[in-house]
This record gives structure tokens, sequence and C-alpha cells, in this order.
């Protein structure tokens, strides 16, 4: 059932990580069916009430359960249990089709753009991203592009040398686009087959930063007429119905390719991603399941679902 | 899809208001809609279930009052009930007897922890105190670092023993240290965990049961979840809190964090997040809080601000200038620098009630540099000028275009602006006038 994984290594990892998810989501949905005799308003109401407390929102919710509702009309359910599955293929249907894992570029560097709310894991991401990059035996540059945190540089220099690849930086407080600017001359010149770039956190509502973003987006795309290849929004698993807010404005700002879900392992509810994928199609990409460098995967929708409703 | 609860709410409303009498349907199909606008503005289920019940008993066999619609006693009953969730007083610190006090800051990661320490500090640095900062996050690659640039930028002492010793001994060390640099509060930065995490809430307890903190701070991201619950108990339940600190409000969440945590561990929210800088901390008043939920705009925290920012002299001259209708263009520049005191426009625009109607809360866009181009133009202009702005006509215009940087359409631009506003001006203080002989004015939610 779990082929699209390569190792057990990262089924267990994401078991365990989705453990919350699961016990919120497959438990009581399966109490909520075995428990109740009859298709009726209440248990609507209920299982509206455990979606939504996976964070899968209020609409999302409503729409899964409303075609849930024709269908048990459609084929005369009459058994609570029967739905079960229904819901697990509608909640699959949610995910859009796309091929797993990360675009690269025909042409060097593959361009890699970061950003996300203040505190998503931005930094963290990168780190082992470049770590997964380099190992699989590329030449890797990251920019330095959060130039207004205070020692933000610094953080992602720490993870430069752990990781042991190249970073372009300069000073806090510099322009950002520039940096970016000078890291894809550096790539270029260096012949790097990856080039990842950190962006500032923001909070999506900024009107001034978000322009800053656009710029450095135009910057990215002025010098390498493709990139970046990938524009990934660093999301935080934790966060409820403002996770809808920030892929919608970031998405408006700098077109996102994907999302990167952050810290799932054990406080994840899960629930957004469906919301996410739903309402807006941005594709989650990567997810992060624990804290060693081997923990950021490729996601698989496919095994995600299967893994909230596996036993 | 992003509309505000309050938007919701007002939506909802708007179907009572030519209803008579509250009845009890009413309530209930009332209540089914803020269950859900709440469940949007991710208050965890439990509490929203808990919370509707309390305003049902409340609502249905409620008195009509004659000053007040059913959909205003509702809102009324709502808000009363969101206030009162969320603590009803302002909570503040409490410090030692015997300084130094200690207060240490926990939470998630990236839930802002180490910008809320140099906030909180330097909160308190201007009350008075001489706070110092503990780097006791050894695991965060550059976080020590993190801390010593904010400390030398606020000017306040950072205490570190790098990132090889163990937090407790850091903690300790920065106690015994504190008394000899003369600091009387200690602001103790914890490494980022989560909840989960057994090793990490046992460092915790560890550095609770050697220091002694004389508050633990729970630091809760505003855009949190359901999952805020759970976090809030866990912490609570393991490390035991004293308050909360809610960070990036500035932002669109809708703070439904704050009812969870409340609600779950009845530990009073202390201060907010509500920006970038390190000034950016403010204390948490429940009820400006509910009434932002609620859409009312947070009108307390606006006037409040004005009030710090605005020179209370200038300002009744121009009220007098305005009132004499002889408001000019050096008013007017005085006004604006009045207005840029009060802090970011975004901000503000934001804290206006029944903006967010208007505009939707997400598309407040003020662009600050117009405020710069403004200014210059003005400051292009002769004395004579700016008090008789009618006098500007084409050749004046070029100068003045050329000496600031802008085109003649911007001076068009600004000398109609200007009329507009000074048109606006003369006619609210008409209204005044009227107002003040009818000797009160009525607050209307609803007309």
């Amino acid at each position: 059932m779990f082929k699209f994984f390569k190792g057990d290594n990262w089924f267990t990892k994401i078991k365990d990580g989705l453990l919350k998810t699961r016990e919120n989501l497959t438990a009581r949905v399966k109490s909520l069916f075995s428990m109740r005799k009859k298709i009726d308003e209440e248990l609507w109401e209920e299982l509206e009430e455990v979606l939504i407390c996976s964070d899968m929102g209020v609409h999302t919710s409503n729409m899964i359960i409303e075609d849930l509702k024709k269908k048990a009309r459609e084929l005369k359910i009459k058994e609570p249990e029967q739905l079960v599955e229904h819901l697990k293929e509608r909640i699959k249907e949610c995910f859009s089709n796309r091929e797993l894992g990360l675009f690269t570029a025909e042409n060097k560097p593959t361009i890699y753009l970061m950003v996300g709310v203040n505190g998503s894991g931005k930094t963290t991401t990168i780190g082992k991203l470049a770590r997964r990059l380099k190992n699989s035996g590329n030449k890797v540059i990251i920019a330095a592009g959060d130039t207004f945190r205070a020692a933000a540089i610094e953080q992602l220099d720490v993870w430069a040398q752990r990781v042991g690849v190249e970073i372009i930086k300069n000073k806090q407080g510099s322009d950002p686009a520039s940096v970016c600017f000078d890291a894809i001359q550096a790539s270029k010149a260096r012949g790097a087959d990856y080039l990842i770039i950190d962006t500032a956190g923001r909070l999506q509502t900024k009107y001034n930063l978000m322009n800053e973003l656009k710029k450095i987006g135009k910057i990215i795309s002025r010098e390498v007429s493709d990139a970046p290849h990938e524009t990934l929004l660093v999301l935080d698993a934790t966060t409820g119905q403002n996770s809808l807010s920030q892929a919608k404005l970031f998405n408006d700002t700098v077109s996102l390719t994907g999302i990167v879900l952050t810290k799932l392992d054990g406080t994840a509810k899960g629930g957004m991603i469906v919301a996410i994928e739903n309402e807006l199609g941005v594709p989650v990409k990567l997810v992060g399941v624990g804290e060693t460098m081997e923990d950021l995967q490729d996601f698989d929708p496919q095994a995600f679902t299967d893994a909230l409703f596996s036993a | 899809m992003f509309e505000s609860l309050g938007e919701k709410l007002q939506g909802i409303f708007k179907n009572l208001k030519r209803k008579g009498k509250l009845k009890e349907q009413d309530v209930d199909s009332v209540l089914r809609e803020v269950r859900l606008a709440l469940l949007e503005a991710d208050v965890n289920l439990k509490v929203v279930k808990d919370f509707t019940k309390q305003v049902k008993e409340k609502a249905v066999g409620q008195e009509i009052w004659n000053s007040l619609t059913p959909a205003q006693l509702i809102i009324k009953i709502v808000k009363d009930q969101l206030t009162e969730l969320m603590g009803s007083a302002n909570s503040k610190l409490t410090f030692a007897p015997q300084p130094p006090t200690i207060l240490m800051l926990i939470g998630l990661q990236g839930s802002g922890k180490t910008t809320t320490v140099a906030k909180l500090s330097n909160y308190l640095k201007k009350q008075g105190r001489n706070p110092l900062m503990v780097a006791a996050d050894v695991y965060r690659p550059a976080a020590i670092h993190q801390l010593q640039v904010l400390g030398e930028q606020l000017k306040i002492p950072v205490f570190s023993m790098g990132d090889k010793q163990d937090p407790v001994n850091v903690c300790s060390g920065a106690v015994k240290k504190a008394v000899g640099l003369g600091c009387d509060v200690i602001i103790i930065d914890s490494a980022g965990r989560l909840h989960i995490d057994e090793d990490l809430m046992e460092e915790l307890k560890n550095i609770k049961l050697k220091v002694r903190p004389h508050e633990i701070l729970l630091v809760v991201d505003s855009m949190i979840g359901q999952e805020s619950v759970n976090v809030a108990k866990t912490f609570e339940d393991q490390v035991g809190i004293d308050g909360v600190i809610l960070t990036k409000m500035d932002g669109d969440a809708r703070g439904g964090a704050a009812l969870s945590v409340k609600a779950v561990t009845g530990k009073p929210i202390k201060f907010v997040g509500i920006g970038e800088k390190t000034d950016a901390l403010e204390p948490f008043y429940p009820e400006r809080i509910a009434s932002r939920i609620l859409g009312m705009g947070d009108v307390l925290s606006l006037i409040e601000k004005a009030e710090a920012a605005f020179d209370v002299e200038k300002v009744e001259e121009l009220e007098k200038k305005i009132k004499s209708q002889s408001f000019n263009l050096e008013d007017f520049l005085v006004h604006l620098q009045q207005v840029k005191n009060m802090g970011p426009l975004d901000q503000l625009v934001g804290m206006i009630p029944g903006i967010s109607n208007i505009v939707g809360s997400s598309d407040i866009k003020v662009d600050e540099k117009q405020f710069k181009r403004i200014e210059a133009m003005i400051y292009s202009m002769t004395p004579e000028e700016r008090r008789t702005p009618e006098i500007i006509r084409s050749s004046r215009k070029m100068r003045i275009a050329r000496g600031s940087g802008n085109s003649v359409s911007d001076v068009n631009k600004l000398l109609k602006q200007f009329k507009e506003v000074r048109k606006m001006l003369k006619h609210v203080s008409q209204i005044e006038k009227v107002v003040k002989k009818k000797g009160k004015s009525k607050f209307k939610l609803f007309n």
C-alpha cells in the first residue's frame, strides 16, 4: 500500500508525525461512524466538528460533507460505517495531481525561492534542503536574503558550515534584492546546480514587505528567465485558518509553486493541507517531520491520505 | 473568503435587524453562525461550544431594552461574554518584593520568543527598570547572537555562556550575575520546543526548579490553529505558566487563540506583539480584543495612541483653526506629522471601526512614501503660499514641483486634496456644533 515511500524510515516518521492527526481524525471518524446506528443530521454535524478540529476549516469541511451526503443518497447508503471509505476517497480528491518532489531546471542553476511569515521555519528548511541536494551529488549555493532579522545571516551561516555549502551574504540591513543578484551571478560563475534563496519572514498583510518580495522575484526572473523554478511557501503546520490567507496573499505576490509544511511531527493537525489544496490549488511539496537533517521529505498525497486512515 | 469574524457577525445581524423581538429560534440561528465564525477564527471547538451555550443562556429570555435593537442586544451579550472569557481586567506583571524579578519566556519554535524577550526588556526599560536578557537557547543556530544584536540595539545587557553549556547553568549563572550588574529584572529566552518533546520539557522543569522564576510566560503565535489548546494545556500541566504573550497580532490572524488559550489554562494574556520593531509590544486589554474580534475596531487603542502621540496644545490650536475655518497648508503639515507620530499607518487604519467593511481587512494598504512626497511639496512652498494656497498658480506650481522633485499634476492633486480636507473639516465642525446644541450624542451601531 505504501509503495510510494522509499524506505521504512520515512513512513514511520510521517506515521509518528501524524499520530496526533490520526488520533484526531481516524479514531474520531471511526468511533463516530461505528457508534452511530443511522445516518442523520446529528452525525453530519459531528463529522463537521471532527473535520474542523483537524484545522480543515469550515468551508472545506462543509464541502466534503455535502458531497458525502450526496453520495449517501445516490448509493442509498444506510450504514454509517460504509461512509468511511467514501470520506477517504473524497479527501484524496482534494489533492491535485502532481509530480512528486521539486522541479529541476534543464540549465543550471535551478533556483528555489523560500518565502513565509516570521517563525515558520524557512532557514531551517533551507539547511535541510541544501543537505539533501548536496548528498545527491549537487553543487549547492545558498543566499542569505533575510537581511532584516537580527542574526538571521549568522543562523544561515551556521547551516552552510554544517552542510558544507557556499553561502552568499551581505551585511544586515543591506538590500535583499542585491544579495539575490550577487548569488545568481556567483551561482552562474561557479557552475552551481542549485541556488536556494532565503528571505526575511514577513506577515502577508505588510504591503511594503510584500512589494520587496515582488522586487526580489523580478530580479531573479530577469537574471534567469524561467526562474525561480520553485517558489515555496514555508508554512508552520500548527497554523490554523490563517494559512489560507498566507497561501493566497503570497501567491498573489510571487506565484507560489508549492508549500513546505514544517513541524508536522507531533503537533500536526494536518487538515489545513486539505483546505489549502482544495481552496487554492497550491500543492504541498515537502514536509518537515522532525528535527534532524533527514526529516525533510517529499510530500505524497496518496500516502498521506492512506497514513491518515490506516489503523 | 477571508472576511473577519466581525464582518461575519455583522452580516448575520443584518438579517435580524427588522425583527422586533428576540426569540429562542432567532438566538439559535444566530448562534449557529456565531459558532462557525468563531471556528473560522481558530477558536477551539470545545471553547466555542461552551461559549455559545453561555450566550444562549443569557440571550434567551432577556428582556429587550427600549434603547437597543435585538441585534444590538445580541452583539452586546456576545461581546460581554467574549470579554469575560478573556479575563475581565488588564493583567499586569508581578514583580518580586526583593529584586531581581525573574521572568522566563517559553513556547513552540518560531512563536517569537527571542523577539519578545527584546520587546519586553525594552518595555520594562522604558518603565525605569534595568533588565538583563539571558540567552538560554543553546540549540537554534545563532539564537544567542540574535539576542546579543538586539541587546546592542537597545543598550540592554545580555548574559550568555555560549552554546555548549546546559541551559540550567546559564540561567543560574545569570541570576548570580544580575545583582552585580545592577539589574532588577531577568528575562530568560528559552529554546523553542514542541510540547510533546519530553526531554526538552524536562529541561524547562529543571530551569524552573533551579532559578524559580516569578513569572513563566507562554509565547503563543496568534496564527495557531486548533492545536492551541493542546499546546497551552501541556505547557501549563508540565511546567506551569503564569501568563501568555500573544505574538504577530499585526497580521490578519483573527486571534481566536486568545480565547482558546485563556479558556483552557485560565491564565491571563498579558501582552500582545504588534509589529517587527522592538517597541511593538502592548499590554493586553480583553475588552478591546473582544471588540476587535467583533469588528467594532479597536477604538480604545486608537484613542490612547492618539493621545500619547498628539501634542495637546497643537491639537487645540488646530481645532480652533478648523472652527474659525482658517485651516491652511501649514496646519495640514502639522496634522500630517501628528498622524505620522502615531505609528505605522496601516496599523492605525486597521483600527478604525468599520473600515474592514469598506475595503476588506487584507486590502488596507497605506503608502507611507506618499506622506513624504506631500511633506516635500509643502516644504517647497513659501510661507505665504502655505498660509494662502489660493495664490498658487501655474508658475508657482512649476517651482514647487521642481523644488520637491514631483510633477505639476502631483502639486495639483495635493491642492485638490487639501481643499477637500478643508471642506470636510468645515462639515465636521458644523456637525459638532449641532451635536453640542442637542446636549448629547447617541451612539448607534445600526441606524
